[in-house]
């Protein structure tokens, strides 16, 4: 599942993040378009049992990172 | 471990509000008004008095701390290249929501840092506005999770890159103002005023000012401080993480006033502030509220505008067109009470709240 965080201010990326957690899969790819956000984003996902196994820099400067258990 | 790697690690925003824990006070002792070495709200309020905008006689200066926090986020955005130009989530909303949170915490007589450095001092009335404050950011998390978003900000394109540098433009010119407090108006006075007596004319040396500051926005801009973010994440993701910077803020600056023998305990004859509980509180849960729906406290507005971040911009100039605002037409409060009409500035800032939280949702 993508989650497309770009663009929006705290705390919605968690917020969004927590949304399709809530939805019961077990692994979402995120867009995220600041260290901020993707800070506060694997903080919540790592406590969620969930660590970022894969991620990669866009052309656009925003990360890619899959989450998963 | 580099300083850098500890900033924006989990100590860093401890290490950010100890910092304002420390230099707060220091800013007292150096000439700043009681429990106000730092005060985003109510400096915020001296400069839009000092330009003119409202003209209560007693609060007016232009505060080098407020631009130093710009400037000290700016230059460290552009040295870890994190200034990126951008905007574009509901501006006009956000300009209001400036207005309101402006109104409410001049109710308070504070925003949330200063709520902090009240208490540390002391102030017992303190209490009142932090537990309103701590209201309005539940109600703002009550519509944040029924799907309540402004939508995204846009990265600037390279044509318009210069969009993100106006707040630093505009700190700049208000340190110019400051040093060369231009006088050319009627009688001699103006455009630019500065208070003779009162708050207003209770100042740290600027330079002092604005070098602590630049270093605080440096701090702040690398370990995302926010006084809002602090109870904000604890309750909506259980996250502690900035938490720990306003526990820090307030256990050091306390510690500071006890050694400063600037810790006055009691509610009545406090520096700069009122004993109205009520209003005290309703007035942050205004505040708070505000605050939250936009995304952050007043400092880490100042700091996202320094990265660039127009939309944060915009809520600060409303926070300077609120507290002019609150003024002229008699909202703001003072050491003797609220203003005769807070009330209805009250009732008019929750209600637009309300209406901007309630239609601002998607269907989740």
């Amino acid at each position: 599942m993508l989650v497309d965080t770009r663009g929006l201010s705290c705390p919605q990326p968690v917020v969004e993040i927590k949304n399709a957690l809530a939805k019961g899969v077990d692994e979402i790819e995120a867009l995220i378009d600041n260290a901020t956000s993707l800070a506060n984003v694997t903080r919540f996902m790592n406590k969620q049992g969930f660590t970022a196994k894969n991620s990669f820099v866009e052309s656009d400067g925003s990360t890619r990172v899959v989450f998963s258990k | 471990m580099k300083f850098n790697e500890l900033m924006i690690s989990r100590m860093g925003p401890v290490i950010t509000g100890i910092a304002v824990g420390v230099f707060a006070p220091l800013l007292v002792l150096l000439g700043n008004p009681g429990n106000m070495g730092i005060c985003v709200a109510c400096f915020e309020r001296d400069i839009a008095g000092a330009l003119g905008f409202h003209r209560a006689a007693i609060v007016q200066y232009i505060r080098p701390e407020i631009i130093g926090l710009i400037l000290g986020s700016f230059l460290s955005a552009l040295a870890f290249k994190e200034f990126k130009p951008r905007a574009g989530s509901a501006p006009a909303v956000r300009f209001f929501l400036g207005v309101f949170a402006s109104i409410g915490a001049l109710i308070f007589l504070g925003c949330p840092w200063r709520a902090y450095l009240r208490l540390a001092g002391g102030d017992y009335n303190a209490i009142f506005g932090i537990a309103g404050l701590f209201v309005g950011i539940l109600c703002g998390i009550g519509f944040i999770s029924t799907g309540y978003n402004l939508g995204r900000t846009y990265v600037a394109p390279a044509e318009s890159r210069i969009s993100g540098l106006m707040m630093p433009l505009f700190a700049v010119c208000l340190l110019a103002l400051l040093i060369i407090a231009p006088k050319f108006g009627a009688e001699g006075s103006g455009p630019i005023f500065f208070s003779e007596k009162g708050p207003g004319s209770m100042r740290a040396p600027w330079y002092a000012g604005l070098t602590i500051m630049l270093v605080v926005g440096w701090l702040a801009q690398r370990s995302r401080f926010c006084t809002i973010g602090a109870l904000r994440d604890l309750v909506l993701a259980r996250d502690g993480y900035l938490f720990w910077g306003i526990a820090a803020l307030l256990i050091v600056a306390a510690g500071m006033n006890i050694a400063l023998g600037k810790f006055n305990p009691g509610f009545a004859s406090q520096p700069v502030a009122h004993t109205n509980s009520l209003w005290n509180f309703l007035g942050m849960v205004l505040s708070g509220l505000c605050f939250t729906l936009a995304g952050g406290c007043p400092g880490r507005q100042l700091i996202m505008a320094g990265e660039g971040d127009g939309d944060a911009a915009v809520f600060i100039l409303g926070m300077i067109v609120g507290a002019a605002v609150s003024h002229n037409f008699a909202l703001a409060s003072s050491g003797a009470g609220i203003g005769a009409h807070a009330p209805a500035g009250f009732a008019f800032g929750i209600v637009f709240c309300l209406c901007v939280g309630f239609f601002s949702r998607k269907k989740v």
